[in-house]
């Protein structure tokens, strides 16, 4: 068994805050995934934890102990990193040895561990090369198997995806999906990739400037992002929005008049709402719809068209000027040029934030 | 190894395309006149450490070994001088030179040893032979009438060169590690004042240091001449330039694995430290052997004298045994010469990857 929590954890390096006060609980055998734009603070988060740098305020918890004092070597915890860090003198199964022998496994356990990962992870016949004889996925999974043999509480993986290429990525992806099927541990795993992020994670963690933006489970991001930022890095192509003033506030609905013309309609707890506030409506690609005629909530002249066979992509720019993207099933006669008119989405499909704060109207339960 | 095309590639490279450029001219008399500055000494004390004696102390130029030749008169006796007797209708003989009679000498023909006759002494040519004088080596090492204990001093330049150098890669790979891989207060200050030791000419401290290695009571002791030598601000420097390019998730890495701070560097940074340890190897072993004025100051008692010492005991006010001397210091020469020879690829490749010229 193995948690995890931070409680108030900030870092700061020297007069620079990288991290201001984050307050995470994880429990057992789940698969957190830490996204965010570069700089977003999610590698020191995960090296903090780690034990590769220090805590400047608040605590680290595993299994409820605060371990802020405790050496990483001593911690118990494994990590994969971006660059993998093979010691490269030495043999893959020298590689994944040389943890066990820190701890004072005994020779026969060694062995059979380091072969029994060797087998899950198929890198049998390259024990006994040296790190600058693999492949960059070879040398992945040997990263890998590192931090398996260990049988760590929590394993820490730190964009380990990202020197890969696109379809080894999906690969692996995969495997480490089963990985932690199989073993069941506890693991964080940082990426910036929000792809990797939504097909992984059971829970995502959302950061932005060394804060947390949301914490939740990938699809509850997707529905109901909390603020601006989650809306619009959760999903690809990202969220539109299109700018608007709260024409009308009902029970539970807000009306909003858009910029670009038109009202729309939006089904969310209206707390706070103030007729005249600016707002920002949010509506995914996906969730945009294609008149017969011409008619519906907007028009949009096509500036670009995406065929993907299996789907399309509109880009086109709104009368206000702002621009808006759209995704059709299946392939489109839409070219550049054309006029055409949208429907902005079935009713539950609509966003809506404060322009000011970037906080989510709350949606309905 | 090399094979001849790549010799002939090698010694032949030039700079214009077709023919020879004038640049490769000046390079290559550059060179020749290098190679005869630096090969010409070595070569000279090579072949004059197998002269007599007395060909070195008459300075004789030729550089293969002559000496005059000798034959023993017919009654016994010291032997005597050869020379060739030109007489003035041109006919050639060999002599031996039995007196010098004022402008004349005595001497008899070697055909017929019975009978002296006296010859103008210009009508003489001394009468040489190539005789190489291996004995110079034999003597000092095997011969035991010598005051110079070869096998002792080889043994006592052996033990200060190999301990020398061992503590001094373990000694500066540690200072280099914590200084490349440690964030402290101060750390780039205390690199700076490594370096900057490198200004102080070594006899400023040879005072204090004296003073220093008598009063831990290593006078006259091989550690004496070991433990003042052991940390150098070369070493240090070299080592950390090179401990600055191992990237630090190598050892965040080892950290997660558990491994202790000192098992890393034991385990991780001495390893791949490797090649800048073998250029301070080699240079710390080439300081250490070829080093004299340390261990003449600190050893005065021939039992802890060093090779370096042994052999300026050759020359002394009193005595001039040059031919000993130069077949001591070709002896003395081996051993560098090897390691040199054999870990030379290290050196270049070591300091091409530390940065260092």
């Amino acid at each position: 068994m193995a948690t995890l929590s931070l409680k108030a954890v900030t870092k700061a390096f020297g007069p620079t805050k990288v991290i201001h006060g984050i307050d995470l609980d994880i429990a057992h055998g789940e698969f957190i995934v830490f996204v965010g734009p570069s700089g977003c603070g999610k590698s020191t988060l995960l090296r903090m934890i780690a034990g590769l740098e220090d805590v400047s305020t608040g605590d680290v918890e595993i299994d409820g102990a605060v371990v802020n004092a405790i050496p990483a070597a001593e911690r118990g915890l494994a990590m994969v990193f971006q660059s993998y860090a093979l010691y490269p003198h030495m043999s893959v199964k020298q590689n994944l040895s040389f943890g066990l022998e820190n701890l004072g496994t005994p020779k026969a356990e060694i062995a059979r561990r380091v072969d029994e990962a060797a087998r899950m992870l198929r890198i049998e016949p390259l024990l006994a090369r040296k790190p600058g004889q693999l492949s960059g996925g070879q040398r992945q999974r040997v990263a890998i198997g590192r931090a398996v043999v260990r049988e760590p509480k929590i394993f820490l993986f730190d964009e380990p995806l990202s020197n890969l290429d696109a379809e080894l990525r999906v690969q692996m992806r995969i495997e480490i999906g089963n990985l932690h099927q199989r073993l069941g541990n506890t693991m964080i795993y940082v990426t910036h990739d929000q792809v990797e992020a939504m097909t992984m994670a059971d829970r995502i963690a959302v950061l932005r400037d060394g804060r947390l933006e949301q914490f939740g489970k990938p699809l509850d991001l997707y529905n109901r992002p909390a603020n601006l930022f989650v809306a619009g890095f959760i999903g690809s192509p990202r969220m539109n929005f299109l700018s608007g003033k709260i024409a009308g506030v009902g029970a539970n609905s807000v009306d909003v008049a858009l910029d670009g013309g038109g009202t729309v309609s939006i089904p969310c707890a209206p707390e706070g709402a103030q007729p005249g506030e600016a707002v920002k409506f949010g509506i995914r690609p996906e969730h945009i719809g294609l008149t017969v005629n011409g008619a519906g909530d907007a028009a949009l002249a096509v500036t670009l068209t995406e065929q993907l066979g299996g789907e399309s992509y509109l880009h086109g720019a709104l009368p206000s000027g702002e621009t808006l993207s759209m995704r059709l099933a299946g392939q489109t006669r839409v070219a550049r040029g054309d006029s055409i008119g949208l429907t902005l989405g079935e009713p539950g499909f609509r966003h809506l934030f404060h322009t000011d704060s970037g906080l989510a109207f709350a949606p309905l339960a | 190894m090399m094979t001849s095309t790549d010799f002939s590639a090698f010694f032949g490279r030039k700079r214009g395309r077709n023919g020879f450029d004038w640049t490769d001219a000046l390079a290559y008399t550059y060179l020749v006149i290098g190679i005869l500055i630096v090969l010409l000494p070595v070569v000279w004390m090579a072949v004059s450490s197998v002269k007599s004696q007395a060909a070195l102390g008459e300075n004789d130029p030729r550089i293969l070994p002559y000496d005059q030749a000798l034959v023993t008169p017919p009654n016994g006796g010291r032997p005597l001088g050869v020379f060739t007797l030109t007489r003035e209708n041109g006919t050639v003989e060999e002599v031996a030179l039995v007196a010098p009679r004022g402008a004349n000498a005595l001497v008899y023909a070697l055909s017929k040893p019975n009978e002296t006759f006296e010859v103008p002494r210009k009508s003489l040519t001394r009468k040489d032979v190539l005789q190489p004088h291996f004995e110079n080596y034999t003597d000092p090492t095997i011969g035991q009438a010598s005051t110079f204990k070869f096998l002792r001093y080889f043994w006592n330049s052996t033990f200060v060169t190999v301990v020398a150098t061992l503590l001094t890669l373990l000694t500066n790979a540690m200072a280099a590690f914590a200084l490349s891989k440690y964030k402290f207060r101060g750390r780039d200050a205390i690199v700076l004042i490594i370096v900057a030791t490198l200004l102080i000419p070594p006899t400023v401290i040879l005072v204090p240091l004296f003073i220093t290695v008598q009063s831990f009571g290593l006078f006259n002791s091989l550690w004496g001449v070991i433990i003042p030598a052991v940390a150098t601000p070369t070493g240090v420097f070299l080592l950390r330039q090179y401990m600055l390019t191992i990237p630090d998730e190598l050892l965040e890495a080892a950290r997660m694995d558990g491994a202790s701070e000192w098992k890393i560097f034991w385990r991780i940074m001495l390893p791949l430290a490797l090649p800048a340890l073998a250029v301070l190897a080699i240079l710390s072993v080439i300081w250490r052997w070829n080093d004299f004025m340390w261990p003449l100051i600190v050893l005065t008692q021939s039992e802890v004298f060093t090779l370096q010492l042994g052999l300026s005991t050759f020359k002394g006010e009193l005595n001039d045994n040059m031919h000993y001397l130069l077949a001591m210091t070709v002896l003395t020469l081996l051993p560098v010469t090897l390691v040199f020879v054999f870990l030379q690829k290290h050196i270049t490749t070591g300091i091409a990857n530390t940065g260092l010229k």
